[in-house]
């Protein structure tokens, strides 16, 4: 039973990798496509400190990204509640911003902005769209019903948000800071690929494309891979974690 | 300090629900609405604590007056154990008040947890645990069994503790039994 569950769990990666040895020989060149040994063999630059600089900054311009865009939704959710005039000047912004490829927004922040900069501001892009409709959403479909008995026990605002409001918000909330935390990172390294800023994973994937190092580019490319599967599987147990504490009608 | 009511009129989707109605309770005074389903009872609560504004009239409160209240439903929140819900609204000890609503067992049970008379046992124990000056019950004995309604009933009576008191109830022997100065609304 352990053999065949070990088995059923290798065998996407084993197909894949079949896959991938097939189209190399296929080719029968490595600037087409790397063998998976020269991929292993870059991997040697995990040794490196340069390696970690460039994962560390990347990382912390990701996390940067993810967290602004969070609190910058979240307050614009409230005040788009409170006011429907703020409601109204948002909403169009959020839809072009969606509606926008992600690219014009990273060239059009170089113009502006460090390139050291732009990844930030591209990530937070991707997240606030995200956040704020569904802590909007939540925030909306609050019960008025319990909002009123907040009022009528003369509870303070502020008492309501805590007790009412967070609480009715917390599960979509936390979905879509589930949903958005991969696109982000992803999103972050594009901007980094564009405007090549000091110590970045994307500065390395644009090095390696015009250097054609394609063996560098697919192995750099793994590290994203792995990193984004990484963040997101840590950010899931937190979540479960966090919702474990709290009881759910 | 009095509730004034002056002929306050309320319509909802042009069928007008409160007709002229001019009432005055004082300070203190124990007053129930009474009538059939449909007649304006629970909108004339709402319209008294601000929750619904009139079409015509006008309604003057005293100044501060802080509300205790007990609603048709339950509104407990569900996130939150029997005993946070009133210790939301009270610094007296949650233990006391589920002991007097006999729901010691409840201590920890979230609402969803509790059956229906339960949460509206839970949600009396709210109402009257917070300190207030005036008390709104909704219907407080739906749903509970005679013995249960019954003493319920003591317990009200005992913990208005000289609040006013705005009852609606469909039962005339509640109003009856907590003293209530009865007013009757018509269909």
């Amino acid at each position: 039973m352990k053999t065949q569950k070990i088995l059923r769990k290798m065998f996407p990666l084993l197909f894949w990798l079949g896959v991938w040895v097939a189209a190399y020989l296929a080719t029968g060149q490595e600037l087409l496509i790397a063998s998976p040994v020269s991929v292993m063999k870059r991997f040697a630059f995990v040794t490196e400190a340069a390696f970690w600089r460039c994962v560390g900054m990347s990382l912390y311009r990701a996390a940067m990204a993810y967290v602004l865009g969070i609190i910058i939704a979240c307050m614009l959710a409230v005040l788009c509640h409170l006011w429907q005039w703020v409601d109204d000047l948002v909403r169009p912004a959020l839809a072009v911003i969606r509606a926008t490829p992600v690219a014009s927004f990273i060239i059009l922040a170089l113009v502006w902005l460090s390139s050291s900069n732009v990844p930030i501001l591209t990530g937070m892009l991707m997240v606030v769209p995200v956040v704020f409709s569904n802590v909007k959403e939540g925030i909306d479909a609050t019960d008025p019903q319990l909002l009123e008995m907040g009022r009528l026990f003369q509870w303070s605002r502020w008492k309501i948000f805590r007790r009412i409001i967070i609480p009715s918000v917390k599960s979509t909330f936390l979905a879509a800071c589930e949903a958005c935390v991969g696109l982000c990172f992803k999103a972050s390294i594009a901007a980094e690929v564009i405007g090549t800023p000091k110590n970045a994973i994307g500065t390395q994937l644009y090095s390696a494309k015009i250097y054609l190092e394609t063996d560098t580019l697919m192995a750099w490319t793994l590290v994203v891979i792995l990193l984004s599967m990484g963040i997101e599987k840590l950010l899931r147990c937190i979540i479960r974690g966090g919702e474990k504490r709290v009881h759910h009608p | 300090m009095s509730i004034i009511l002056e002929d306050v009129q309320k319509s909802f989707s042009g069928k007008q629900v409160i007709r002229n109605a001019s009432v005055t309770i004082g300070a203190g005074e124990r007053v129930c609405f009474f009538g059939p389903s449909g007649c304006g009872k629970t909108t004339m609560l709402r319209l008294i604590c601000g929750l619904e504004q009139p079409d015509k009239g006008s309604i003057r409160l005293p100044d501060g007056l802080r509300w205790s209240c007990h609603f048709q439903e339950d509104r407990l929140l569900p996130w939150y154990t029997s005993a946070e819900n009133i210790a939301l609204v009270t610094k007296d000890d949650p233990a006391i008040w589920l002991e007097q609503v006999h729901l010691r067992e409840a201590w920890g049970l979230y609402p969803d947890e509790l059956s229906g008379g339960m949460r509206r046992r839970v949600s009396l124990a709210r109402a009257l645990a917070h300190e207030s000056d005036a008390l709104v019950l909704d219907e407080p004995l739906r749903e509970l069994d005679a013995a249960t309604a019954k003493a319920m009933l003591q317990l009200i009576d005992i913990s208005i503790n000289g609040r006013t008191l705005l009852l609606v109830t469909h039962d005339p022997s509640q109003a009856e039994a907590l003293h209530c100065r009865m007013i009757a609304m018509p269909l």
